[in-house]
C-alpha cells in the first residue's frame, strides 16, 4: 500500500486515494472542432511509460482535493505531490 | 508414557512443574509449559510425523522453527482444524488434538508410499510429461486424478469461529527479529528516542544468544538478552512483540506482520482474538531476521531422526529436549560443534564427521579437548531405518571428493547436520533489495536498497556476535538519528565468543557404489539431487525454469532450507558461478498465514459497511426482506402471510397501478450544487438544456462519459437561481459527485461552483399511484397540489408540524407520484404520518421489486440498461442529446458505429406463449436452432411479471430494434438450456403516451 502526500491534508495511506489517470491529458474546450484522430487520442489513448510518470489522484476519503503526483511506474516511488495550479 | 528424551537440565524454557496433555495421531502423550508440539513430540520419541508430498515418503522434523519442511499436522477438529501447521511453530497447550496428513491409512502403513517404490517413474517434470495427450483425456482422467494428490492436509467445511483482528501502526524504526543484532539496534535506537517496535516470531527474544555460549558485557547472552528486553518493555516509545512474524514488506515501507495472540493460551477470553494483523508503516525496517541452516545432501537424507545440527541444539538448550542419545553430528563448518559440545555436557557422546581436512576453530579444539570423536574428510553416504534412521553408512571421503573410500557402518539414532548458514534475506528482497552473492558465507545478502531498509546481523551475512552487535548498535543509533536526532549514543558492550574457520564448500556427498538413494534437496516436495541434474540435462537453464519444472522451493516451506543448495547444485552441474545463475523470487509471505487473519473482522455482514435509511426498523418491523444496493440495504419485497415473492411483488406493483404506495428511496444519490456557474456546468454534464430551467422546476438528465456511453441518469431540480439539487442513481452516486470534482477542479476550474453530496441529509420517500394526490392534500394541507399550481415536474417546499419537507412530483413507475423528502432525523417520523394518513387511501409500501415491475412495464431505463456499454440511442435516450450546445462524451456520439442505421436500441419483448418469464441476460437470435456461433442480435436487460396485462413482459436491447417491432424471435439462454419464442413490441408498454404522470 503505498504512502501519498496530499498536498492539502499530509501523508495518508492510498486506501483514502482513487487513482485519476494520466496528468498530461488535456480535454479539448468544449465547442471546438475536434478531428477523429485528436479526439481518439484524448478518449483512449494512454503512454504508459515504465519509470516517470504524472498521473491525478483523488482524495476520495479525505478532502476531495484533486492533485498531480509524479510516480515511478516500476517502483512506485513518489518524487512529488503537487496542487493542480502548482508544477510538479 | 513418560518422556525419555529429556535433559536433566534446568537451564531451559520447560516449565517441569505443569504437565500438559496432548493427543497426536489419537494417543495421549504428556509435554510440558513451554513445550512446542515438535519439542514434545521429540521428548516422547515420536520422530514419524507425516507423509511427504509426492512420493508419500515418512518424514519427521528436520528443523525448530519457520524452516520446518516435514512437520506439517492437521491441528484441531470440526470446525477449528487447520491443515498444513508446522509442528515446530505450535506451542504446546492442554488438550491439543493433532494428527498426520497426506497418508492413509495411517502414517505408520501408507499407501501412497508406493510412490516411493516406482519413484523412477515420477521424475521432475512427471506430470507434465505424462498429462499432456490425449487431450481429451485431461477433463475426465488426469485434472481429477491430480486434485485427488493435490495438497496435504484437508481443510474445515465449516466457518472458521475464531475471531481475528487488524491493527494499523506507526513507528520510527521496525525491528524485525529479536537476535543480538536486532535487540542491538532496537535498544540504540530506543535510547535515541526512536519510536520502536521490536517484532519476534518465537515466543522467546533473544535468537542466538538463547542456545549459543557466549557473554555480552559481563552478562551471559541469555542474561543481556532477558536484561535488554526487559528494558525496552518499560520503555514508553517502544512496542515489543512476541510471537509475531513479519511476512510482506511492501511499498513505502508498509510491513505488514501477523501475532499469534491466543493460540498458545488453554482457554482464552472471548473477545481475546486468535491472530491479529498489524500493519505497520515504518520510517526505517531494520532487517535482523538472523539465518538458516542448510541441509547436507546425503542418501536418504530425508528419514525422520535426521535433523538440522543447530535445531539438535536448540531443541536441547530451550527445550530440553534430546534429538536422540546416539548421535552423529555431520558438518562441514564449525557450528555444528556447539550441537556435539552440548550433547556431551548431557553425557552423550556424538560421532562428528566433518567433511574438512582440518579446523583450528575454539569449538573444534574444545570438542578435541572433551574427548570427542571427531572423524575429518568423513561423510554420511546412507541411512538405514526407514520410519527412523537406525544406522547409518559412513566413508572416508576420496581426495577429490567424488567417491567414498573405506565405508563403513555405525548405529546411530540421529544425525545432526550442518550444511552451512543462509542469511534470510526475504524482507529485504521483498523490500527491493537487489541481493549480491557473497563468496566467502556462500550465501546471498543485500546489497542495493530500493526502500528504507537496513538489513544488518546474520541477515547480512555478518555471523559473529561482535559483527552482530556493532552494526546493530550503529544502525539503530544511525537510524533513530536521522529522525530524532537527540544525539544519544548507547554505548557497544563487550562481548566474547569463539573463533570459527571457514566452512567447506562441499555439501552433497557422493553416491555410495552401486547404489543409488534419493539425496534430498527439497523435502517438501521431494526434489532430490537427480530431478536437479535431469532438469538441467533436459535443456532448462534458468533458475526460474527448474524451479517450477523440479518444483524445488514452491512448497509451503518456500525453500528456506533448499533453494540455496539447489541454485549451487545448478551452477555447480552448468560450471557457473552461483551469481550467474541467480536467485528465485522472493515473495511474500514468508510464512504461510491463516486466511482468517488476513480476512480479520471483515466477514459476513461486516464484510462492508452496511447503510440503513432512517426508516430501517419500521421496514423490519413490516417484514421486509432486503437488498443489497451498493452498500445499501434497500427492502425488497414486504411478503404478508405465505405469500410467495412473486406474489408479493404483483400486488405491491397493482396497489400502486390502482391505489397508492410508497417507497423508500432515500439511498438515491443527492448532490447540491451551488455557485454562479452551477447552471452551466449541469449544461456540460448532462446531455440536455439546464440554463432555461425555471425556479421550483425539476428536469429529467442524462449524463455520459467522454467515451459517449451514458454514465448516469436522474433528476435535477432549481431550488433557485444559482441552487441546484441533483439526484443520481443510487449506485453511481459516488462516482457522478466524483465525477462532478475531476471536472471543477481539473478540467473547468473556471467554473465557480461547489458540490457537495447530501445524500444523507435527506430521508427520501416516493408516494405513487392515482390516489397519491388525495393522501398528499391531507398531510400538506398548506399546499396547492392541483396540476396547474403544481405541475408534472415540479417542487414545492412546505412545511408541516413543524417539520421541513421538498416535494418533488417526479415519477419513476409512471404513475401520480410526488417525491417527499424531510431532514433525515425527521425520516421515520415523516413515513409514519403518511402510512398513517394513507391508510383510508389503500397505502401499502413497495420494494425495490416493485419499483422495477413498474418501471420496466413503462419502459424506464435503470442500471441494467445503463452498463456503461450504451450510448442515449441505445436505450432510447436520444431525444435526450441537444443539438445545439456541446457537453461532455458529445464529441463520441459521432463515431462511426453508433451513428449506424441499423444500430441496436431498445424494445420491449413478450415471450408468445404469455407465460414464460425471460430470464434477464438473454440472448436474442433469429434461429434458436442454427449452427454456432448463432449471431445475436441484442440481449434481454430487464424483466418483470406485467401487472397490468398479467403476462411476462422484458425490456431488451436489439439490433434494428425499431424496425423490428411485431418480430418474432428466440430468447435464449444457452447455460440453461432455455429457449422461448419472443414478439418484438415497443417498449413503452404501459401508458404509451405518458399521460398518468400529469393527471
Amino acid at each position: 500500500m503505498l504512502e501519498i502526500k496530499c498536498p492539502y491534508c499530509g501523508k495518508r495511506s492510498q486506501n483514502e486515494f482513487s487513482y485519476g489517470g494520466d496528468a498530461n491529458i488535456k480535454r479539448p474546450k468544449l465547442g471546438d472542432e475536434v478531428s477523429t484522430k485528436d479526439w481518439d487520442d484524448f478518449v483512449y489513448f494512454r503512454d504508459n511509460p515504465r519509470g516517470k510518470h504524472s498521473e491525478f489522484w483523488h482524495h476520495v476519503s479525505g478532502c476531495r482535493q484533486w492533485f498531480k503526483a509524479s510516480r515511478d511506474t516500476a517502483t512506485h516511488e513518489i518524487f512529488k505531490t503537487a496542487r493542480l495550479d502548482e508544477d510538479l | 508414557m513418560t518422556a525419555t528424551y529429556r535433559t536433566n537440565s534446568e537451564d531451559n524454557f520447560i516449565n517441569k512443574n505443569k504437565v500438559i496433555n496432548f493427543t497426536f495421531n489419537g494417543k495421549s502423550y504428556k509435554g510440558y509449559e513451554g513445550d512446542t508440539l515438535a519439542s514434545a513430540l521429540i521428548a516422547n520419541g515420536v520422530h514419524l510425523v507425516g507423509r511427504s508430498f509426492k512420493y508419500h515418503r515418512p518424514r519427521g522434523f528436520l528443523g525448530v522453527g519457520v524452516e520446518e519442511p516435514n512437520a506439517m499436522v492437521q491441528l484441531h477438529e470440526g470446525h477449528k482444524s487447520e491443515p498444513n501447521i508446522i509442528a515446530t511453530e505450535v506451542e504446546l497447550v492442554e488438550g491439543l488434538k493433532a494428527k498426520s496428513q497426506n497418508c492413509w491409512p495411517s502414517v505408520k502403513f501408507d499407501i501412497g508410499e508406493i510412490n516411493d517404490l516406482l519413484k523412477s517413474f515420477f521424475p521432475a517434470g512427471f506430470y507434465y510429461k505424462t498429462f499432456m495427450w490425449p487431450k481429451s483425456f485431461w477433463m475426465l482422467i488426469y485434472e481429477p486424478f491430480i486434485r485427488k494428490a493435490a495438497g496435504m492436509g484437508v481443510a474445515p467445511t465449516k466457518p472458521d469461529p475464531d475471531r481475528y483482528e487488524h491493527n494499523y501502526e506507526h513507528c520510527d524504526v521496525l525491528v524485525v527479529g529479536s537476535g543480538p543484532s536486532g535487540l542491538a539496534s532496537a535498544l540504540a535506537a530506543a535510547n535515541n528516542g526512536a519510536k520502536v517496535i521490536l517484532a519476534e516470531d518465537k515466543a522467546h527474544f533473544g535468537g542466538s544468544l538463547l542456545t549459543d555460549n557466549v557473554t555480552v558485557g559481563n552478562k551471559t547472552g541469555k542474561e543481556w538478552a532477558e536484561e535488554t528486553i526487559s528494558h525496552l518493555k518499560n520503555l514508553p516509545n517502544v512496542i515489543v512483540k512476541n510471537r509475531s512474524q513479519v511476512f510482506g514488506y511492501y511499498d513505502h515501507n508498509m510491513t505488514v506482520m501477523f501475532e499469534r495472540v491466543s493460540d498458545h493460551i488453554e482457554n482464552p477470553s472471548e473477545y481475546t482474538p486468535r491472530q491479529r494483523l498489524h500493519y505497520i508503516r515504518a520510517g526505517e525496517v531494520v532487517v535482523s531476521t538472523g539465518s538458516i541452516e542448510r541441509p547436507l545432501s546425503f542418501g536418504n537424507n530425508d528419514r525422520p531422526g535426521i535433523f538440522l545440527s543447530s535445531a539438535a541444539n536448540e531443541y536441547m538448550k530451550i527445550y530440553g529436549t534430546l534429538v536422540g542419545k546416539k548421535p552423529i553430528i555431520f558438518t562441514n563448518n564449525d557450528t555444528a560443534y556447539k550441537t556435539a559440545i552440548e550433547f556431551k555436557k548431557n553425557n552423550i557422546n556424538p560421532v562428528i564427521l566433518d567433511t574438512r581436512d582440518s579446523s583450528s576453530g575454539d569449538l573444534v579444539k574444545e570438542a578435541e579437548s572433551l574427548g570427542l570423536d571427531i572423524k575429518f574428510n568423513y561423510g554420511v553416504a546412507n541411512v538405514k531405518g526407514r520410519l527412523k534412521i537406525s544406522s547409518a553408512t559412513i566413508g572416508k571421503l576420496s581426495s577429490d571428493k567424488e567417491s567414498f573410500t573405506e565405508l563403513q557402518e555405525i548405529d546411530c539414532d540421529c544425525i545432526c547436520m550442518s550444511g552451512g548458514w543462509t542469511p534470510t534475506v526475504h524482507l529485504s528482497s521483498q523490500a527491493g533489495n537487489k541481493l549480491k552473492f557473497d563468496e566467502k558465507i556462500d550465501a546471498f545478502i543485500p546489497n542495493t536498497k530500493r526502500q528504507k531498509e537496513t538489513a544488518i546481523g546474520a541477515a547480512n551475512g555478518s555471523f559473529t556476535l561482535s559483527q552482530s552487535l556493532a552494526e546493530g548498535f550503529q544502525v539503530g543509533f544511525d537510524l533513530s538519528n536521522s529522525i530524532t536526532s537527540n544525539n544519544k549514543k548507547t554505548p557497544l558492550p563487550t562481548s566474547n565468543e569463539p573463533s570459527y574457520e571457514d566452512h567447506d564448500k562441499f555439501w552433497c556427498m557422493p553416491l555410495p557404489q552401486n547404489q543409488k538413494p534419493k539425496r534430498f534437496i527439497d523435502f517438501q516436495n521431494d526434489v532430490a539431487v537427480s530431478d536437479v541434474e535431469l532438469a538441467v540435462r533436459e535443456g532448462f537453464r534458468s533458475i526460474e525454469h527448474v524451479k517450477r519444472y523440479t518444483t524445488l522451493g514452491m512448497a509451503g516451506d518456500q525453500g528456506k532450507t533448499s533453494n540455496l543448495n539447489g541454485l549451487q547444485h545448478v551452477s555447480n552441474i552448468q560450471k557457473k558461478i552461483v551469481p550467474e545463475v541467480g536467485h528465485t523470487t522472493f515473495r511474500p509471505p514468508y510464512t504461510p498465514v491463516t486466511i482468517g487473519t488476513i480476512v480479520g473482522r471483515e466477514v459476513g455482514n461486516h464484510f462492508q459497511p452496511s447503510r440503513k435509511t432512517p426508516t430501517h426498523n419500521w421496514h423490519v418491523e413490516n417484514n421486509v426482506v432486503f437488498t443489497n444496493a451498493g452498500l445499501w440495504l434497500r427492502p425488497r419485497y414486504y411478503p404478508r402471510g405465505n405469500e410467495t415473492m412473486q406474489e408479493a411483488v404483483n400486488r405491491e406493483s397493482l396497489n400502486v397501478r390502482q391505489n397508492v404506495g410508497i417507497c423508500d428511496v432515500t439511498s438515491l444519490g443527492k448532490i447540491d450544487i451551488k455557485g454562479p456557474d452551477a447552471s452551466e456546468l449541469l449544461n456540460r454534464v448532462y446531455t440536455n438544456a439546464w440554463k432555461k430551467l425555471p425556479v421550483g422546476k425539476a428536469r429529467y438528465g442524462v449524463m455520459l462519459r467522454e467515451d459517449g456511453m451514458v454514465f448516469d441518469d436522474g433528476t435535477t431540480t432549481r431550488l433557485s437561481e444559482n441552487h441546484f439539487h441533483m439526484t443520481t442513481t443510487t449506485a453511481q452516486a459516488a462516482n457522478v459527485l466524483s465525477h462532478l470534482e475531476f471536472y471543477l477542479q481539473v478540467v473547468w476550474p473556471e467554473l465557480n461552483v461547489n458540490v457537495l453530496s447530501t445524500t444523507e441529509e435527506w430521508s427520501g420517500a416516493a408516494i405513487a399511484g392515482p390516489k397519491s394526490r388525495d393522501l398528499m392534500k391531507k398531510i400538506f394541507p398548506l399546499v396547492d397540489f392541483s396540476t396547474e399550481k403544481f405541475p408534472f415536474m415540479g417542487v414545492v417546499e412546505t412545511e408541516v408540524l413543524g417539520i421541513h419537507a421538498k416535494i418533488y412530483r417526479i415519477s419513476f413507475s409512471g404513475e401520480l407520484a410526488y417525491e417527499v423528502n424531510v431532514e433525515s432525523n425527521h425520516g421515520l417520523y415523516m413515513w409514519n404520518k403518511i402510512i398513517e394518513v394513507g391508510k383510508e387511501f389503500g397505502i401499502q409500501p413497495y420494494g425495490t421489486e416493485a419499483l422495477a415491475t413498474l418501471r420496466i412495464e413503462m419502459g424506464h431505463v435503470s442500471g441494467p440498461e445503463l452498463d456503461g456499454r450504451a450510448v442515449p440511442y441505445d436505450i432510447g435516450l436520444q431525444g435526450m442529446v441537444s443539438q445545439k450546445k456541446d457537453f461532455i462524451g458529445k464529441r463520441s456520439l459521432q463515431k462511426e458505429a453508433f451513428i449506424q442505421p441499423d444500430r441496436q436500441t431498445l424494445v420491449g419483448i413478450i415471450p408468445i406463449d404469455k407465460k414464460t418469464k425471460i430470464p434477464e441476460g438473454s440472448h436474442l437470435v433469429e434461429n434458436d436452432k442454427a449452427a454456432l456461433p448463432n449471431p445475436k442480435l441484442g440481449h434481454v436487460s430487464s424483466s418483470c411479471w406485467s401487472v397490468e396485462y398479467n403476462n411476462p413482459f422484458s425490456i431488451a436491447v436489439l439490433k434494428d430494434g425499431k424496425n423490428k417491432i411485431g418480430e418474432k424471435l428466440f430468447a435464449v439462454y444457452p447455460l440453461k438450456n432455455i429457449s422461448i419464442p419472443v414478439e418484438v413490441v415497443s417498449s413503452h408498454y404501459v401508458d404509451p403516451n405518458g399521460e398518468r404522470v400529469r393527471v
